[in-house]
């Protein structure tokens, strides 16, 4: 089910000098991000540079999206997966 | 017909401030970052988002149907232009700065994107002013004014913006601390790397 098995879709990038640990994305991508003991997202499994870069698979970019447009603090943005 | 067009009028001014008022009361809630019971944190902002927009579709309904009334004679400089009406101008032109101002936060808040954060919040603040604007309105200008049911309205309706105001200025409200946050754990600096920058 890890975003290794799949070529990933995209790339949730995570802007951390704006983020506010609000959770709204934890919520949206229960699967793939958890809160840190401080209720910041973090990506279990997922190396240094894959945390502020957390790759997402097809079926995740719905909610992806989602947490995109209900950042509270506009602290993520969709790019292309790393090819 | 234009009795008709005169109660629609009126209801949708109605209820446009009843829904303005629940629009307030989430949008504070949003901003505090928690869950509801039985909602979770990006509910809370879908749900802030809807009624505002519903709340913005009455006012439009409540402007377009007096357009034309034969005694608030409005017309379209009045709908942009303050204090120039013909039938009360100064309470009409308090609905026409509120309206002024809930175009200018609804047009920033679909641009949030592209505007930022900062202009955003900059002109959603003008929320406060505008909603005592638009009750001092609705009591000055509304056929219904001063009748015992609207004034009960409104005064539950600001017992509900004031306390939600005043919940929202005092400690309890603010979103989960960050201040706390230890930013120079060597644990963050090691996994977390550009977090120790903020």
């Amino acid at each position: 089910m890890s975003a290794r098995e799949q070529a990933p879709a995209a790339r949730l990038h995570i802007d951390w000098t704006r983020c506010d640990a609000r959770g709204s994305c934890i919520e949206l991508l229960a699967g793939r991000l958890v809160a840190d003991e401080w209720g910041y997202p973090s990506a279990p499994g997922m190396n240094a540079a894959e945390q502020s870069d957390v790759p997402l698979r097809a079926d995740e970019l719905d909610a992806g999206r989602d947490a995109v447009e209900l950042c509270p603090r506009l602290a993520l943005t969709l790019r292309a997966p790393r090819s | 017909m234009s009795e008709v067009l005169w109660a629609i009028g009126r209801t949708s001014g109605i209820v446009s401030l009843i829904l303005f008022t629940a629009s307030i009361v989430l949008g504070i809630l949003t901003r505090r970052g928690r869950p509801l019971p039985g909602l979770p944190r990006f509910g809370v902002v879908m749900v802030h988002r809807s009624v505002s927009l519903l709340a913005a579709v009455f006012l439009v309904l409540h402007v377009v149907t007096l357009l034309g009334d034969s005694y608030a004679k409005l017309n379209l400089v009045d709908v942009i232009v303050p204090f120039l009406g013909s039938f009360q101008p100064f309470w009409q032109g308090l609905g026409t700065v509120a309206f002024d101002l809930v175009l200018a936060v609804i047009i920033t808040s679909l641009l949030r994107h592209r505007i930022g954060d900062r202009a955003f919040r900059f002109v959603h603040w003008f929320v406060y002013a505008l909603w005592p604007v638009a009750v001092l309105h609705s009591i000055g200008n509304g056929t219904d004014g001063s009748s015992p049911g609207f004034v009960l309205l409104v005064a539950a309706c600001s017992i509900a913006v004031v306390s939600a105001v005043i919940w929202r200025f005092s400690a309890r409200s603010t979103p989960p601390p960050t201040a706390g946050r230890p930013s120079s754990d060597p644990r963050l600096v090691q996994n977390r790397p550009g977090r120790s920058a903020r």
